[in-house]
């Protein structure tokens, strides 16, 4: 029959649009998921209160490895509801693409993302973000440099960075990671060096070295942060401010995310003294 | 024995200090041939146990078991002392045990000495294990003097002339020395053993006597009046005039080099490091002012002081509260207290200098095999082992209770012996040992119960298969759940030298990329494949084929744990695997780490390579024993149907009078039992031991019952496992 994503919007129950809670009310069965994204303010009883539906939450090994969904969907309406803009979260278009090789129609009912309201909460310009990355756990002992360079790369290109979180990570111990990959650039880099004769002769100079690290002077503690707690929420938290003040900041419950700043317009300096609380610029 | 045990410790504690003075000796011998008898004998004459009791004491098998038994079991350390020529010797001597089960004390055993003494029956002559032996000693630089023991036997027993029995004794020399010379070429001429320079000694270590080069020329006795004392039923005399300890320290002292003499060559064999830094000359000159080196050959746990800790220093001065490197750790432990071995009993002292075996107590971090030092330093060559803990038996708690202290003394014994390998398995309460053998295991079971006190529940003993392959399969993709990333690999059988000598030589992975690939060349891995390796798990490697992959480097990590995964629980019924190359030889990732976390990378890998093992032509190794056994002639037809029972193949039989000499290779699977089977179909007369032997393919008719067999032990699916139940086609 039919697969419909519906987003629920950023914050909370309420977020879901008109066309959204039609779909709800009018599926056979609904599910959801909250692993590509949090919970945030929402709760299952009062979602369930408020949609009149029976809601079945998924892990994730019911969408990813099983075929769970698509069995229903094929003789029923399914809604999957989801934090968000459904189609933000990677894993929901594998869903939309295995669905239409098993011939079931899809739609999708969108919701604000988090990728938009940042700009709002902030005040930063929507076309001046470049790539966008997820500061992810360490495994063991090895930290993925994806973020950093991600950072590095953009803000080259005078560009803002999003960084999402890892689903409960705090903006605090990003921070921490950030900085541990920068360190450890700069030790292997410093390795590399001793290899080489120009050191062995002294001509290296300390210019040299800031430049590797990061192709700024000072590395990342030169980076303008803009860290946000709670994104659509009554207690919303915006805070912007250089990393040794921002790590200690106290933000709150998650969900955080952050954005590296890079180049300025005036009226985006504007915003984030007024919006962000951010240090004089 | 108060205050004869005060004096030789006095003497002890005084000797330590002059290097040249002490020798570190191991005895070795293939079971049976009077190793312990031999101890005994030893220790009466340095004044720690009464002469009487030499004999009858097994001094060193210190442990009940073993005296019940009468075989030792762990390797037990003592100290004496000797006077030759006018000047005491300290003498540290390292008993081992015999027995194949155990196989991996001797090995460590031989880390500590310099020297050791080869015991052959001169019945018997050389066996299998003195083979084994004393390739292991040729190995670690420890150079041979052999005593013949029992050499009553071939005058009371075999009654053969006296002629007879000096040619008979002649021919065991030249079965030794050939041995050396083909274990050790570069060393034989130096090395080579002679009874007119006293290098070889003969005698009874029962009845407490022997004579060699050097005291017949002081006594008197040589070998005519050996055999007319010996059949005059005489012996008592011969053992007052010749003991067997004056003989054999004599020969020990003279023979076996010094720890001063011996070290400057022994270091470049079991330490990798610059010769020419500090501690590598400290180590080479036995420098008791430069940093401390220690190897750790022996760990017991004592009731009252805890764990003790026991090695050889190789530098520096060892007191109390001197704080050590543990290597392969990034601890350091303080020393609470040293000492040195009386016996079975532990004695304090003030400080060791280098060149003698100690024993510490407060390094609780140390396993068998790790390197202690006062400043960090390249760790000592890993130990070698022969042999593989090849035989499990589930044990659980008999009073759920007793879990937790079940747990803690499974950890203890793990510890203790590095050859037990211990699965512990805390929900369901059935934990796992290996061990070497059926005896082995046995021994340890016992000591869960009976010195532990925890009632246990054992089962019959359970053969560990491993599972390989025969064919090349792949590439083989494997996705993530999620989809976003795509692993390839190929799987095919690792070469069988290489297989091997990662396994013997315990090839593992390295910070020093260089050393690595060129231990891998010398297995006989190619240059493109050594440099690609990741990982090596047992006798299985992971290569990465591929080149600049964006993400992947970060990512390996978890392609590394996917593949050790596999490794330890193949895919056809969760056994380890053996010989399997696996070539990762293409990846798509995606960009953001989220989406190629844990969750997404390792099933994709497991899957990937799970199902390239299926397609490879999967089979089961079983592991093999060899069999050599001794018999009277007229019994020769009852042992081989035994064996072919067994599935044993015969290898060889060879006549020497009355008996025959047969030598088989079984499975494990098949040997259970044979103890008490050959014992009823020979009467008893049948000498008899075992080695491990390798492992080999099973019957391919036998493949799929025992897959079974091992899948319903292990409660899962009596289906042979497809290809398909880990990826789609």
């Amino acid at each position: 029959m039919v697969l419909i994503f519906v987003g629920l919007g950023v914050w909370d129950e309420k977020d879901i649009s008109l066309r959204g809670l039609e779909a709800v009310r009018n599926a056979d069965i609904v599910f959801a998921e909250f692993y590509t994204s949090p919970l945030a303010g929402r709760r299952i009883e009062r979602m369930e209160k408020i949609y009149g539906r029976k809601i079945i939450v998924l892990k994730r090994e019911d969408i990813e490895e099983n075929d769970f969904i698509l069995e229903h969907a094929k003789e029923k309406n399914v809604v999957l509801l989801s934090a968000g803009d459904p189609m933000i979260a990677t894993t929901h278009v594998d869903l939309m693409l295995r669905a239409v090789e098993n011939g079931i129609k899809t739609e999708i009912i969108h919701a604000s993302s988090v990728y938009s309201a940042v700009a709002g909460a902030c005040g930063l310009q929507i076309y001046k973000f470049g790539r966008s990355a997820t500061v992810s756990p360490p495994f063991r002992d090895v930290i993925s440099e994806v973020p950093y360079e991600t950072v590095i790369e953009n803000r080259k290109r005078g560009l803002h960075t999003l960084l999402f979180l890892d689903i409960n990570m705090s903006i605090g111990y990003a921070l921490n990671l950030l900085e541990e990959i920068e360190r450890r650039r700069m030790s292997s880099e410093m390795d590399a060096e001793m290899d080489d004769e120009l050191v062995k002769s002294g001509d290296r100079n300390e210019d040299d070295c800031d430049m590797r690290a990061g192709g700024m002077i000072g590395g990342i503690s030169d980076v303008l942060f803009v860290g946000i707690a709670r994104v659509g929420a009554s207690d919303q938290v915006v805070k912007a401010d250089y990393i040794d003040a921002l790590r200690t900041y106290d933000f709150g419950d998650p969900p955080h995310i952050l954005v590296a700043v890079g180049n300025l317009h005036f009226m985006e300096k504007e915003a984030l003294i007024k919006l962000a609380d951010a240090p004089l610029l | 024995m108060a205050t004869r045990g005060k004096k030789a410790v006095e003497r002890v504690k005084q000797l330590m200090d002059r290097t040249n003075q002490i020798r570190n000796i191991g005895i070795i011998a293939h079971i049976d041939h009077g190793k312990t008898t031999l101890t005994d004998n030893l220790l009466a004459g340095a004044g720690v146990i009464s002469s009487e009791l030499a004999g009858q004491q097994l001094f060193t098998d210190s442990y009940y078991l073993e005296q019940q038994r009468g075989i030792t079991i762990f390797s037990a350390n003592v100290s004496m002392v000797h006077e030759y020529e006018g000047k005491y010797y300290l003498i540290n001597l390292i008993d081992t045990p015999g027995h194949v089960d155990f196989g991996g004390d001797v090995t460590r055993a031989l880390r500590a000495v310099d020297g050791a003494v080869v015991v052959v029956d001169a019945v018997e002559g050389v066996m299998p294990q003195t083979e084994t032996v004393l390739r292991q000693a040729m190995r670690e630089n420890v150079k041979p003097v052999l005593f013949i023991n029992k050499v009553d036997r071939m005058i009371n027993e075999l009654r053969i002339s006296l002629e007879e029995m000096q040619e008979r004794l002649g021919r065991i020399i030249d079965e030794v020395n050939k041995l050396i010379k083909s274990l050790k070429p570069d060393k034989y001429d130096e090395w080579r053993l002679n009874a007119s320079d006293g290098s070889v000694s003969f005698g009874s270590a029962l009845y407490n006597w022997a004579i060699s080069i050097g005291t017949m020329k002081r006594t008197g006795i040589g070998f005519r009046e050996v055999y007319e004392m010996c059949r005059q039923g005489n012996m008592k005399e011969l053992a007052k005039k010749c003991p067997t300890y004056v003989a054999v320290l004599d020969m020990v002292i003279r023979h076996l080099p010094s720890p001063l003499e011996a070290q400057k060559e022994r270091i470049p064999v079991i330490w990798r490091g610059d010769m020419d830094s500090d501690i590598g000359k400290a180590m080479q000159n036995c420098d008791r002012n430069g940093e401390i080196a220690f190897i750790v050959t022996h760990i017991s746990v004592d009731p009252h002081a805890g764990e003790v800790v026991t090695g050889r220093l190789f530098s520096g001065t060892l007191r109390k509260g001197v704080e050590l490197f543990v290597s392969g750790t990034y601890k350091k432990n303080r020393v609470q207290q040293v000492g040195v071995y009386m016996g079975p009993e532990r004695v304090e002292v003030e400080e060791i200098p280098a060149g003698n075996i100690a024993a510490l107590i407060g390094v609780k971090d140390a396993v068998v095999g790790t390197t202690l030092s006062s400043v960090e330093m390249t760790p000592f060559e890993s130990i070698k082992h022969y042999s593989e803990p090849v035989v499990t038996v589930a044990v659980e708690a008999k009073n759920t209770k007793e879990l937790p202290r079940l747990i803690e003394v499974l950890r203890k014994i793990s510890k203790e012996d590095p050859m037990v390998r211990v699965e512990i398995n805390e929900e369901t309460g059935e934990h796992l040992i290996s061990g070497m053998g059926e005896l082995h295991l046995e021994i340890i079971t016992h000591r869960i119960e009976h010195d532990e006190g925890v009632p246990i529940i054992t089962s019959p003993p359970i053969v560990v298969y491993r599972e390989t392959v025969r064919a090349k399969a792949g590439p083989v993709e494997g996705k993530s759940p999620n989809r976003h990333n795509r692993f390839y690999f190929e799987v095919e059988p690792l070469e069988q030298s290489v297989v091997e000598k990662i396994i013997a030589e315990g090839i593992q992975m390295e910070k020093d990329k260089k050393a690595l690939r060129k231990k891998l060349l010398d297995a006989g891995m190619s240059m493109e494949e050594a440099k690609n390796v990741v990982d090596i798990v047992e006798g299985n490697v992971l290569l990465d084929m591929t080149k600049g992959i964006q993400y992947l480097s970060e990512t390996m990590e978890l392609v590394i744990e996917g593949f050790r995964n596999v490794m330890e629980k193949g895919p056809l019924a969760r056994e380890r695997c053996r010989g399997v190359k696996v070539k990762l030889v293409d990846a798509k990732l995606h960009e953001d780490a989220i989406h190629r976390g844990p969750a997404q990378v390792i099933p994709a890998v497991k899957n990937a390579i799970s199902a390239a093992i299926l397609m490879a032509d999967p089979i089961f190794l079983e592991p093999m024993l060899e069999i050599f056994i001794s018999i009277p002639q007229n019994m020769l037809g009852n042992v081989t149907k035994d064996l072919q029972g067994r599935r044993a193949r015969i290898t060889d039989m060879k006549a020497e009078g009355e008996f025959v000499t047969v030598k088989a290779i079984a499975p494990v699977a098949e040997m259970f039992g044979f103890a008490s089977d050959i014992r009823s179909a020979t009467e008893g007369r049948a000498i008899w031991s075992t080695e491990f032997a390798g492992y080999e393919q099973l019957p391919q008719s036998m493949f799929h019952d025992k897959v079974m067999e091992v899948r319903r032990r292990k409660g899962l699916k009596l289906e042979m496992p497809q290809p398909s139940d880990f990826i789609s086609p």
